[in-house]
């Protein structure tokens, strides 16, 4: 009763919240510029193009994390989107009973209420031993001696597969980018799931059943016409989703290995600015915490850019849809 | 109304909960936390005083201190002059206790494999990279060492043990010294990086062929394989508290008490050892405070040893010991 002899009470509390929200953000931001100001100032756009961190001769320079960031998200994704996509496309559709699916659905969604750490230790108990037979079986297989029959009929040998023996080039660690990638899509599983379902959901009945009244089957109604119209929702899911593991440090910080060596192997150790970041900071001091600051900005504005693109596909859509209905 | 009796309420509670023992609060490196919190839990019980270290690493730990928000820190790389220079009321560096450095590795079949200077530092440096190598053959032979690449492990955080190891390292092999090192946080040219002591040990647990630098509880609770080691005299010296012991017994400590045996030279002297230090302000403006403190750390030094050997830990030689006393005696 009191709320409603005096209402102005309760749009205050939404603006201070909302306002302090906004506040914390441009907040964040500016300590983080900064304390990066005096990196910034000394090793400039050089920071971003310098492969070697060497915090002891004051070497600062991130390529190597950058690539590492990108590449462990980017190959989580070709792991995740298949994945989590053909899930959204079985839940959406009526394969199963709705109860069943409803669980299918509520267990995809709890991989994201797994805790990160947990993650990690369960990386380094199942998926390093996995990777420590599956290193050396890809290196030999990618990198043996190929005997073909050429067109002549005269035998041509072949050193390896080419790109795939780079991918897969030795020696082969546990704890690896792949390692680090194959973990990191797990973790993403759920954005890409419930995102893109919600997108294929919202496709409108009268689509579905026009290209079903033209004699569609199922599955040229799915790929010819659920998919294609729910397709900005569906990529917006994988952005989001890349947006995630990008951020992601913990589990990858115990997985990945943690080089700052530039390297084309999957199967080697790498870094990610998130975990150069957890690593580093406690014990860093002077110009080396200024430099962590500027990897952070720059972690922050990858991020930051990435799901902006995620979100605004995704509002596109939306709007799309509900055009169409 | 009803909440500012509520807030008084909790506020007050949580004020008579507080207040009767006294409280210190310290925060540092993390390699002697074990130790350090073993202390806290007897003293407490002993005396009802509070003492509260966080783990959080050297480095946090000095910058604690220097902003005044705790009242002792500890930290395996001291505290070097510039950051005492920060310090409005002084610092006093007084050993606590020490530890071993120990390369670990995870070989089946292979025991009690000795390392050359030649061969370890090498292996740091990525030029020595299969187990069979004739700088690791040479000195091991009545051992079949397998042809298999050697991966290295190291620590991919900050450390003071990161900071000792290669401070060694660099002391006996000028490539390394040129290439890498000294820091709490450098670059190895091979190998993979796990964080923290647990971190590293995961790796070498899990990898045939790994070795990597723990300190001695690490290796010793997880049942690792150890490396025998070759001092400066160019004897083959095991890590066990007692070698470990014998390094610290013949360092010579500076008036400040802050030093690293970078090479030990004694015969039975196992090359990487070092102290960790609990860094203390000159001057405490509370005097209950200031007493509880000096309690505690004489506790440590004295009473406090004897659980060192059980964790992994080098007990101080007793010279050490004395001079520690003896700095502390100039808190005020």
């Amino acid at each position: 009763m009191k709320f409603r002899s005096r209402p102005d009470l309760f749009r205050v509390l939404c603006w201070v919240a909302s306002v302090a929200t906004v506040a914390t953000l441009a907040w964040i931001v500016y300590t983080i510029i900064r304390q990066a100001h005096p990196a910034i100032q000394k090793f400039g756009f050089d920071f971003l193009s310098g492969s070697a961190w060497v915090p002891n001769r004051e070497k600062y320079g991130v390529l190597p994390f950058i690539i590492g960031t990108a590449l462990s998200s980017l190959v989580a994704l070709l792991f995740a989107c298949p994945l989590g996509v053909a899930i959204a496309i079985f839940l959406s559709e009526d394969f199963l009973p709705p109860v069943v699916r409803q669980i299918v659905r509520f267990v995809v969604e709890l991989l994201a209420a797994i805790p990160s750490v947990v993650y990690g230790l369960w990386g380094i108990f199942v998926v390093i031993p996995m990777m420590q037979s599956f290193g050396p079986w890809a290196v030999k297989a990618f990198n043996q001696t190929w005997v073909i029959k050429g067109i002549s009929g005269a035998p041509d040998t072949y050193q390896g597969i080419p790109l795939l023996e780079n991918l897969f080039a030795p020696p082969a660690y546990g704890n690896s980018l792949l390692t680090a990638s194959f973990v990191l899509a797990l973790m993403i599983l759920p954005t890409v799931t419930a995102i893109s379902r919600g997108a294929l959901v919202a496709v409108p009945k009268t689509l579905r059943e026009g290209a079903y009244a033209l004699g569609a089957t199922r599955w040229e109604a799915i790929f010819g016409v659920i998919l294609p119209t729910a397709a900005p929702g569906v990529v917006a899911a994988n952005i989001l989703a890349l947006g995630r593991a990008m951020g992601e440090t913990m589990a990858v910080a115990m997985l990945i290995g943690n080089s700052p060596r530039l390297t084309s192997s999957l199967l080697a150790p790498s870094g990610t600015l998130a975990g150069l970041l957890a690593n580093q900071f406690g014990e860093a001091e002077g110009m080396q915490v200024s430099a962590l600051m500027y990897a952070a900005l720059l972690l922050v504005l990858i991020t930051l850019g990435v799901n902006m693109a995620g979100e605004a596909i995704l509002r596109y859509t939306q709007k799309r849809t509900a055009g169409i209905l | 109304m009803k909440i500012t009796s509520l807030l008084t309420l909790a506020a007050s509670a949580i004020l008579a909960t507080s207040a009767p023992a006294q409280q210190l609060s310290g925060a540092g490196a993390t390699f002697p936390a074990p130790l350090y919190q073993r202390w806290s839990k007897e003293f407490k019980d002993k005396t009802g005083a509070e003492v509260n270290y966080q783990s959080v690493g050297s480095g946090a730990g000095v910058k604690n201190l220097t902003l005044g928000v705790v009242d002792f820190a500890g930290s395996d790389a001291a505290m070097s002059d510039e950051e005492i220079a920060k310090v409005a009321k002084g610092v006093v560096m007084i050993p606590a206790t020490a530890g071993s450095i120990v390369l670990a590795y995870n070989l089946p079949g292979v025991k009690d494999i000795k390392l050359s200077r030649e061969a370890y530092a090498g292996i740091f440096l990525g030029t020595v990279t299969a187990w069979n190598d004739p700088a690791i053959a040479k000195e091991n032979p009545g051992i079949t060492l397998p042809n298999t690449p050697i991966i290295v492990a190291y620590r991919s955080d900050g450390s003071g043990t990161t900071f000792v190891f290669t401070k060694h390292l660099s002391a006996i092999s000028p490539a390394f010294k040129d290439a890498v090192g000294e820091d709490k946080s450098v670059t190895f040219p091979v190998g993979q990086g796990g964080k923290g002591n647990e971190g590293v040990t995961a790796i070498i647990k899990q990898a045939p062929g790994t070795i990597g630098y723990v300190e001695y509880g690490y290796a010793e609770h997880n049942g690792l394989s150890m490396a025998s080691l070759q001092n400066k005299s160019g004897n083959f010296v095991k890590p066990a508290p007692e070698s470990g012991a014998a390094t610290l017994a013949s360092v010579e400590l500076p008036a400040n008490l802050r030093i690293w045996p970078a090479d030990p030279t004694g015969a039975q002297d196992y090359p990487i050892a070092t102290f960790t230090w609990l860094l203390l302000n000159k001057k405490y403006d509370d005097a209950t405070k200031l007493k509880a403190l000096k309690d505690f750390v004489t506790y440590g030094l004295t009473d406090g040893q004897k659980f060192a050997p059980e964790l992994g830990y080098i007990p101080l030689p007793a010279p050490v010991v004395e001079k520690a006393k003896a700095a502390l005696a100039t808190v005020q």
